[in-house]
């Protein structure tokens, strides 16, 4: 059974990704998402630097052919200078296009067609360069006027030079493919970073699942709790559950002890007892009868507390505590009246006063806790006995108390413990039912306090006090 | 090149395409097979280079495409540049390659995107100055020479740079008053473009113009007529020949300058026009001509031409190419060209033929 809910949750964690590739998985899509806007802001870039850097070199060409113009005879006549086309040939793969046109649009000399006309005209002071085509191929254009106030001619020039945009093309590609290198090699640094980061402060919780999927399944030891606070938080946490179930086990493992050493003797006791009733004659069985029964109904009452005892260790662990008057829990233990039935002779008292003593803690527990206080003092006290509430200096006070001396000395020292081999061994024990008034006080931050008075012999149970109006 | 034959060899003058062009056509049309197979696939190259020069080279290739039927057109330089022009606007049928020596006026047909692109491992291993965008590629190397008559002039007045032809020329000009021949660069569009680099080389070109004015040099057409001419001492120098023509057939009575000055380097470009028909034997004619094969035919035909010769004792750093790229687009140029033109004109009196 163990096994093969081993094995399915083994199977479960496989198919789960774990932490660090999902974060990885996060980093590298987001480093993706940033290399795209960058390859495309670089190949923005890119394509304006060549187109900068172009239209300079076509401004050269047109401003050295529109230098080259001069008047001849009252016409405009261009000496093409070589090194016009020179820097044009710095665009190396690319067909050229030049037009020296005059005011009219009359092709001087240079090539005429694919020209746009529109940017010929109007008041051109400045080059204007515009996208074209030439012969169906995408080309760039810029336009330059010369002005001449001649004699003989009078007027605008208009040199128009452009060139096919390959070399616009492969020299953008180029940084492009520059900038995207160098990304890349800093988006894989980044990465190599981001991972090692993540995986190194990832480490605790690494460690925390080797840890817990190393850990034998019994053994409930704290864990340490070394590491990043939301790793110490989950330990603590996980150190607290595992506190708790240790305790439930120990409360088990006791329990059971403790049963099999107490039901031991009595037990053997009654086994004796009524061998010996079977083995004895008619006349003293009656006696060995009686007092057969008399070791039986100490047993009950042992079994009684042992159960309760172990009912209050189990609600203590488990109940979450609530706000109780400790008034109700006096009248409701008197109200019961379970002392005449234990003991019809004994006289006992309720003492409660008139305000609420609000306490935090758990009502079953609690009830448990008091019925052993008062049947101690009724079996072992001398009547009457008081049941009383009262509060002082912040503490809510649940007392009972009988006109004896209490306990032997040599008894009041080992109060209180889990069991007491002599108050067992008499069949009748009082230690068990204070063991569980001081585990119900340590349950509830309280704490068990035994007086002898002039008046008698108290046993207090003291909780802190809530504030007044808490819900009550 | 055993068991290849020429089945239509021979010199098919045509003297007008009807439908593309009636006023100027190709000049020779001639077609290569090869005899043991039918050819399913048919190449057409135009080209400047004499079909004489091409001729070993074309058998070549048919020889190693038996499938292809080859058919070589010679034109004259500007003719193919006008020829290229209407087929690039979508007149007239496309040839598969075209070849010229007219090296500016290559590119700007490639800068008028009538060209196809091509790349191969061949292509790659091309310097940058002899390709352009992966659609006009330096196939020669030849040099522009200056040729002289060995009985006419004197050892002692052999130009050996462009110095010594102008000191030689203002030194005598009457023994050469109309002996000194160039290419006419109206006609010739090897000739402008050999004359318009001259200008852009050196200060030396205003003097030459200068002094070619002063001898009445004579400008004239066609390589193998000044060479003849030089042969038969009609012409006692002719400046600016291109020298693989000079070399292909022995001349004994010619003697070859590579100036030493500077002496510049031609490469014949070669493109695949954009609505060739067969680009893929294009391709193939292409690789073919830069293979090993076809550096070895080319430079049997003095068409790749090595500097570090010996016998020219130059130094390489006298060697200038012309490079195909668009700087020589200005070489285009309208009003540049009027311009060249007219101080041409203003030196040379022009020889009509």
């Amino acid at each position: 059974m163990d096994k093969l809910l081993g094995n399915g949750m083994a199977g479960d964690l496989a198919g789960k990704r774990s932490l660090l590739t999902r974060v990885m998985g996060g980093v590298l899509s987001l480093l993706a998402m940033g290399g795209i806007v960058i390859t495309i802001a670089a190949f923005a870039y890119g394509r304006n630097a060549a187109r900068q850097s172009f239209d300079r070199i076509l401004l050269g060409a047109a401003n050295d052919i529109s230098e080259s113009i001069t008047i001849l005879e009252g016409a405009p006549i261009a000496d093409i200078p070589v090194s016009a086309f020179g820097l044009l040939g710095l665009a190396q793969d690319d067909r050229i296009y030049y037009s020296v046109q005059g005011a009219d649009g009359t092709v001087l000399t240079g090539y005429d067609g694919t020209i746009e006309k529109g940017a010929l005209r109007g008041n051109l002071t400045e080059p204007t360069f515009y996208d074209g085509k030439m012969q169906k191929e995408p080309a760039r254009f810029v336009t330059v006027a010369r002005l001449f106030s001649e004699r003989n001619f009078s007027g605008a020039v208009y040199v128009t030079v452009g060139h096919t945009i390959r070399a616009r093309n492969a020299m953008a590609l180029e940084l492009t493919k520059g900038a995207v290198v160098v990304t890349g090699i800093g988006g894989l640094a980044l990465l190599l970073g981001a991972f090692w980061v993540i995986r190194s402060s990832m480490k605790p919780l690494e460690t925390l699942t080797r840890d817990l999927s190393e850990r034998d399944p019994y053994d409930l030891t704290p864990m340490s709790a070394e590491g990043p606070a939301e790793v110490a938080v989950m330990v603590h946490a996980l150190n607290r559950f595992m506190h708790r179930l240790d305790r439930q086990v120990e409360a088990m493992k006791h329990l059971i002890s403790d049963t099999a050493h107490q039901l031991r003797t009595p037990v053997a006791a009654i086994r004796a007892q009524a061998e010996l009733a079977i083995e004895d004659d008619a006349a003293r069985r009656l006696q060995r009868l009686e007092r057969l029964a008399k070791r039986t109904r100490s047993l009950g009452t042992l079994l009684d507390q042992m159960l309760s005892r172990a009912l209050v260790m189990h609600r203590t662990d488990n109940a979450p505590p609530v706000l109780i008057d400790l008034r109700d829990i006096a009248l409701h233990i008197f109200e019961q009246n379970d002392h005449e039935l234990l003991s019809p002779e004994t006289e006992v008292n309720l003492s409660i006063g008139d305000l609420a003593v609000p306490v935090l803690a758990d009502e079953i527990s609690l009830v448990e806790a008091v019925k052993n206080m008062l049947a101690n003092a009724i079996r072992h006290g001398v009547s009457p006995v008081v049941l009383g509430v009262s509060q002082d200096q912040g503490h809510g006070m649940i007392w009972v108390q009988d006109q004896g001396n209490g306990p032997p000395p040599e008894v009041m020292n080992t109060i209180g413990q889990r069991f007491e081999r002599s108050a067992a061994s008499k069949g009748d024990s009082a230690g068990l039912g204070l063991s569980i008034v001081y585990a119900v006080a340590n349950a509830f931050a309280g704490k068990v306090l035994m007086q002898q008075a002039d008046t008698g012999f108290r046993v207090t149970l003291m909780l802190p006090l809530q504030q007044k109006g808490t819900g009550l | 090149m055993t068991g290849i034959a020429l089945v239509r060899w021979g010199l098919v003058l045509l003297l007008a395409n009807a439908v593309v062009s009636p006023a100027i056509a190709q000049e020779i049309v001639t077609k290569f097979t090869t005899p043991s197979s039918v050819a399913d696939t048919r190449l057409v190259i135009r080209s400047t280079t004499d079909t004489v020069i091409f001729t070993p080279l074309l058998k070549a290739f048919v020889a190693r495409y038996p499938n292809v039927e080859l058919q070589y057109e010679q034109w004259g330089s500007n003719d193919l540049y006008n020829d290229s022009r209407r087929v690039c606007d979508g007149q007239g049928a496309s040839a598969d390659v075209v070849i010229s020596s007219g090296v500016h006026q290559m590119v700007d047909l490639v800068n008028r995107a009538c060209a196809n692109a091509y790349r191969s491992a061949l292509t790659a291993q091309l310097p940058a100055q002899r390709m352009w965008r992966d659609e006009l590629w330096g196939i020669t190397r030849e040099a522009a020479v200056i040729i002289y008559n060995k009985s006419l002039v004197f050892a002692d007045d052999v130009p050996l740079t462009r110095f010594a032809l102008l000191d030689l020329m203002r030194r005598s000009p009457d023994d050469y008053r109309g002996k000194i021949a160039t290419y006419d660069i109206e006609a010739s569009g090897l000739g402008f473009l050999f004359a318009f680099m001259d200008s852009q080389q050196a200060t030396t070109f205003g003097g030459l113009l200068e002094a070619f004015a002063r001898v009445d040099a004579v400008a004239t057409c066609c390589s193998a007529e000044i060479i003849a001419s030089v042969e038969s001492g009609r012409y006692k120098i002719a400046y600016n020949v291109l020298g693989s023509y000079v070399s292909t057939v022995p001349h004994a009575n010619i003697g070859v300058i590579h100036p030493q000055d500077y002496t510049m380097f031609l490469s014949r470009a070669l493109m695949i026009p954009k609505a060739a028909p067969q680009k893929e034997t294009a391709a193939a004619f292409l690789d073919f001509l830069l293979s090993a094969e076809g550096r070895a035919l080319l430079a049997g035909a003095e068409l790749i031409q090595q500097s570090d010769n010996d016998e020219t004792a130059r130094s390489n750093s006298t060697d200038r190419y012309i490079p195909i790229d668009p700087t020589l687009l200005v070489a285009m140029d309208h009003h540049r060209r009027n311009r060249f033109f007219a101080e041409w004109r203003d030196s040379f009196s022009i020889q009509t033929r």
